[in-house]
């Protein structure tokens, strides 16, 4: 008999079929874009200054546009369709019916959104190898630690979709931490260059950690404590959100 | 009976802060039986069913369900139960045929079994030729009659129904009414609420009317209509009269009268031979109905007239 919580991803799965061209098409067009977009134009520029020694702008940028990706993505995943299946389909009201216990149906949404950025994820890699932005085999890794970020953000976002009433507050979420985060947490530049007193919010996000992970995967550099640490601070967020996440979701369930 | 009850509950309580939704119900359901919860908004029919349910824990009192604790042994008696809740909670995405065997595999069926039983459901409630088109334009009544066969893909020991045909209009109602009634005759255990008398006549064995928390009273349909009312009704209706006034003269007569708005009910267990004294004592109504005391009158009766809202 298959586990319960993979029950709930087959629920999510089943779904998936009707809108996976959509979003597979998506994975295909954004890479390319950002590769032209902010690669090979803006790169232009950025290479012309010299600024980053030897590595190409668009070298640099890759990793950290694919962790912003897969953060983008477990964004998308985890803030309304969470709130719908609580306030207007009800989902969640059905399943706890069933012999499903909450973190079976967490775990089962969580497993769904980490197919998700896996493969949103190893499409980027493949479509910007094609363009030779990766120079080491690490990259093949990339995947992972961008799935492993994207559980860092969907499971905290889960606890957060779980308490609220009306939606209006994603918009603000969006606006206030997910893109500040992508903008300055080292995905377009080094978090040195930033005003000292701003870099602390570069450290504390769960982006930050993930792009330097996934910079030393593509370049095959760096050590392996930092990057050890790394992983740990977004397992941390990880084991963290899942927890808040199964408080919220008894909370708004079991009464 | 003799057997063990299915649903035994002894001085149950739920409460939500300083409100106390259920207030101390001695309740026990045996198989076989359709038993409903009867009461006006707010009565604490819903808490109850959500604690049968074991998607709440008993703030007090004892709650034993197929002979097993919900607080210990949740997944294990949902396993066993089927739940139609009050509001739709069916994916308007998937197909109608996917949406039940979807949630097949949260009781562990097989994909196989769960597409041939889903084909047998559809069938049963006469969704057959529905099976592959999306749930979303299905109209009101199509979507419960889905749900009570999403409430049956594990084949229940226990049924639980909450205000089942809510908003169904009259065809759709009977159409749910009879497939019930199949339901129960198959053996299965049904537990409902409900705020419609002739739903509760229709399909209860036994039922409690609950009143704020309380269980008010108990037993059959027939049993509690000959115990909280008369055997006959008559309403009568005055021209531009004052109603008290009339009232007053029909002293004595049955067991109880009551004054509506727009009408006098005469409570009485020989209606005819009550209306034909109001002629006798010189009162000429202009409309006089005898009927006999239904559910309602009883409902009524012990739930107030008052509106909850």
């Amino acid at each position: 008999m298959a586990h319960p919580t993979l029950a709930v991803l087959e629920f999510n799965l089943e779904g998936y079929r009707r809108t996976w061209r959509g979003s597979v098409l998506s994975s295909f067009v954004l890479p390319i874009l950002f590769v032209i977009g902010f690669g090979l134009s803006v790169g232009s520029f950025v290479d012309a200054g010299g600024r980053l020694g030897g590595v190409s702008y668009l070298d640099y940028i890759v990793p950290g546009m694919i962790a912003s990706t897969a953060m983008q993505v477990a964004f998308g995943e985890s803030s309304w369709p969470v709130m719908s299946k609580f306030l207007w389909i009800r989902t969640y009201h059905a399943m706890v019916a069933a012999p499903l216990r909450i973190a079976d149906i967490v775990g089962g949404d969580l497993l769904f959104i980490l197919l998700r950025v896996v493969s949103a994820s190893a499409v980027f890699v493949a479509i910007t190898a094609i363009f030779g932005a990766l120079h080491s085999a690490w990259a093949i890794t990339v995947p992972l630690v961008a799935g492993l970020l994207g559980l860092a953000t969907a499971a905290p976002i889960f606890a957060y979709a779980a308490r609220l009433e009306v939606d209006g507050y994603f918009p603000l979420l969006q606006r206030f931490v997910v893109i500040p985060m992508s903008l300055f947490a080292g995905v377009f530049f080094p978090v040195e260059s930033l005003p000292v007193g701003l870099r602390p919010l570069a450290y504390v996000s769960p982006l930050w950690h993930a792009v330097e992970v996934c910079r030393s995967a593509t370049f095959g550099t760096g050590d392996i404590y930092p990057i050890v640490g790394h992983l740990g601070y977004l397992a941390l967020w990880v084991v963290g959100g899942f927890w808040l996440a199964r408080l919220s979701f008894r909370r708004r369930l079991i009464g | 009976m003799p057997d063990e009850p299915l649903i035994r509950a002894r001085g149950l309580v739920k409460r939500f802060g300083d409100f106390t939704a259920v207030d101390g119900i001695d309740v026990d359901v045996h198989k076989g039986e359709a038993f409903g919860f009867l009461g006006p908004n707010g009565a604490g029919k819903s808490s109850t069913m959500r604690m049968i349910g074991c998607v709440s824990t008993p703030t007090g009192g004892t709650l034993r369900i197929l002979d097993l604790d919900p607080t210990r042994d949740g997944p294990a008696i949902r396993a066993r139960l089927g739940v139609c809740p009050q509001q739709d909670s069916l994916d308007p995405e998937l197909t109608v045929r996917q949406n039940l065997t979807t949630y097949a595999r949260y009781f562990g069926v097989s994909r196989r079994t769960a597409r041939a039983r889903a084909a047998e459901l559809l069938e049963f409630v006469q969704l057959g030729e529905r099976a592959t088109s999306k749930v979303e334009p299905l109209s009101g009544g199509m979507k419960r009659r889905l749900t009570i066969a999403r409430a049956l893909v594990n084949e229940p020991e226990i049924v639980l129904l909450d205000e089942p045909t809510t908003g169904l209009d009259p065809q759709a109602r009977h159409l749910v009414w009879e497939r019930l009634f199949r339901l129960k005759q198959q053996g299965v255990t049904l537990v409902l609420t409900t705020h419609y008398m002739d739903e509760a006549e229709q399909l209860c064995d036994r039922l409690v009317v609950m009143d704020d928390g309380k269980i008010v009273a108990e037993g059959s349909p027939r049993a509690l209509i000959e115990e909280h009312s008369s055997r006959e009704v008559v309403e009568l209706r005055f021209p531009d009269e004052a109603l008290d006034a009339v009232a007053g003269k029909l002293d004595c007569l049955g067991e109880r009268v009551e004054v509506l708005p727009d009408r006098i009910l005469l409570y009485a267990d020989d209606g005819d031979a009550a209306a034909a004294e109001v002629h006798r004592r010189g009162l000429v109504p202009a409309g006089v109905l005898v009927r006999r005391s239904t559910l309602e009158d009883v409902f009524l009766h012990l739930t107030g007239r008052t509106l909850v809202d």
